[in-house]
């Protein structure tokens, strides 16, 4: 069973894409570089002490906003292993995915949890937090096999290589 | 059991006769439209592509709107890198020519199309009858290299409409009203389908307005129903519609709401969420550093009128700045022809060349720190048009204007 246990950061509700990482940094050259600006207009010093393996907790309608889709790179690059959400915006959804960012929606994670505190991650089953289990929903094989790959692109040139006609 | 608008266009597309939400199918894309936002993060992938190929580049079109004129060197590498892609391969380019979703709009698209923008608001294209839906540039590279993509079949939610917007009431007073009602997720993962005697009452100009700020609301969509107002629009651009498709009377709705045009007032969206709604008259009076009238949601012709005759002979504030920006050059043109510029002028406007301006925050117009923009954008998230702390009102083109004179937030029945 696939399992991982990480450090929380909780966020709140509506999460915006202009939070994730505002307009004036998008001119940055890598994703590298913007990464430092990650949620900068409402926690400024949060990205410094995001640590690889770090997981997000936030509320509802999360990445709701802009197609930018550096804002799912960014959270990537930060060395976030995953995010569950009470829920999350449509274009942000499918842009994680495609860059193979994990996301989890669970609707009571976030109300129970304490920031700094340790949960785990058991893949298609459940969140534990000290002695209690939030059940999870496992999502539909074509965003799995685009997970595994590591994104789209990725799972893209998979699939043509499978058929001999490499992308 | 019958399907909505949005679910027969995906069963098109995907070539089956019966589509449910909940399905996920692969789907035959007639459109890609890409902007400067996020285009060259595109062409970046796509060269690393072992054997990179399009599809269909005759599906394509590229537009740059975001930042033009350029304003740094960063950007204008960026434009060229995609000015350079698009004539070495032969993809229909736009540079100036205005905000992508009205030069899609007057160049592009037609009923029953399924498109991808690299843009949320490709939702506005509903307007017409098509499915339009924005996505990030991985997901853009994949239907421009394959031609295809996947989609879960969205829920539909269905706004029937009745009656009539009062005098002074507008399309934007509306959609905020609608956002509000049902939350900024509340129509998350689905579609918006706009039907009713209500909607027979509402031009192009106040159908793309409505459509385009549905993404606001979370949704993946929104739907018009086709009639003679939207063929006579598609007939106008020369252009023919690919499906005219309507819900069967069986279809499945996840929720039907009723709404009364006769009953939406004057509304303002307060800083930071569009879903923070309020009637326009508790923000009156509130102070304001700038306003801004344009952007794929207010940018055409008929909210340019709205401004003009409300400023006609009066001037804006002294401790204001009013910009004025065309959503295409073709608004432009036909607003000097009708005298419009000149009249925003005259009163001290700024107008500016067609562009996305501060909707987003960059290029031009930004504000600083403490500054209060009411805008006719498409959002007012926390450091959406400048710094982090400042604050965004959105509001209708005559609400914009009607401050920009005042100095405060007004609306126009107090000039």
């Amino acid at each position: 069973m696939n399992q991982f246990t990480g450090k929380i950061w909780i966020l709140g509700d509506d999460i915006d894409t202009d939070i994730i990482i505002p307009t004036e940094y998008l001119a940055l050259k890598t994703v590298q570089d913007m990464a430092p600006y990650a949620f900068s207009p409402l926690r400024p010093e949060l990205a410094g002490q995001i640590k690889e393996g770090d997981i997000i907790v936030a509320g509802k309608n999360f990445g709701c906003g802009s197609s930018r889709e550096q804002a799912p790179e960014i959270i990537k690059a930060l060395g976030i292993q995953c995010v569950i959400a009470k829920s999350f915006a449509r274009i942000f959804f499918r842009n994680a995915i495609n860059n193979g960012l994990l996301l989890i929606e669970n609707d009571q994670l976030q109300d129970a949890v304490k920031e700094g505190e340790e949960i785990t991650v058991i893949l298609n089953k459940a969140i534990e937090y000290h002695e209690n289990q939030y059940p999870i929903t496992s999502l539909p094989q074509n965003l799995v096999d685009i997970l595994n790959a590591g994104g789209l692109v990725k799972a893209m040139q998979k699939l043509n290589s499978a058929k001999d006609c490499t992308i | 059991m019958g399907m909505t608008i949005a679910e027969k266009i995906i069963a098109a597309a995907a070539g089956v006769e019966v589509v449910k939400p909940g399905d996920i199918h692969t789907v035959e894309l007639d459109r890609l439209m890409s902007n400067d936002g996020t285009t060259h993060l595109t062409i970046d992938m796509y060269n690393k592509l072992k054997n990179p190929r399009i599809a269909d580049v005759n599906k394509l079109v590229w537009i740059v709107d975001h930042n033009v004129p350029c304003d740094s060197v960063k950007t204008a590498a960026s434009h060229k890198k995609m000015r350079d892609f698009a004539k070495e391969h032969n993809i229909q380019f736009y540079e100036g020519a205005g905000v992508c979703h009205q030069v899609m709009m007057e160049n592009h698209v037609t009923s029953g199309e399924l498109i991808f923008g690299a843009d949320s608001h490709t939702c506005a294209y509903g307007a017409v009858g098509a499915f339009g839906t924005g996505v990030g540039c991985t997901d853009y590279l994949y239907a421009m290299v394959t031609g295809k993509s996947w989609l879960l079949v969205p829920e539909t939610l269905k706004f029937h409409l009745t009656g009539k917007l009062k005098e002074g009431v507008y399309a934007r007073d509306l959609i905020l009203s609608i956002i509000g009602m049902i939350g900024a997720n509340g129509a998350n993962y689905m579609a918006m389908e706009f039907s009713g005697e209500g909607l027979k009452t509402l031009r192009m100009s106040d159908r793309i307005c409505i459509c385009n700020l549905c993404v606001e609301a979370g949704a993946k969509t929104a739907l018009m129903e086709v009639d003679e107002i939207a063929l006579d629009y598609l007939k106008e651009h020369g252009r023919e519609p690919k499906h005219v498709f309507q819900s069967d009377a069986d279809a499945h709705f996840a929720k039907v709401y009723e709404i009364d045009l006769a009953t939406i007032k004057p509304i303002v969206a307060k800083p930071h969420f569009v879903d923070s709604v309020v009637d326009a008259k508790e923000c009156v009076g509130t102070k304001i550093d700038q306003a801004f009238l344009g952007s794929c949601n207010n940018g055409r012709i008929e909210d340019l009128r709205v401004g003009a005759k409300l400023i006609q002979g009066k001037k804006v504030h002294p401790l204001v700045r009013f910009l004025v920006v065309p959503a295409s050059a073709a608004v432009y043109r036909q607003a000097l022809e009708e005298g419009i510029i000149d009249t925003f002028m005259e009163a001290g406007a700024i107008v500016m060349n067609p562009n996305c301006s501060v909707c987003w925050g960059s290029c031009q117009g930004v504000i600083g720190e403490g500054e209060v923009l009411v805008s006719t954008g498409t959002r007012n998230f926390k450091g959406r048009a400048g710094h982090k702390d400042s604050f965004v009102y959105l509001a209708s083109a005559a609400t914009v204007t009607a401050s920009a004179i005042k100095g405060v937030i007004a609306t126009a029945d107090m000039l």
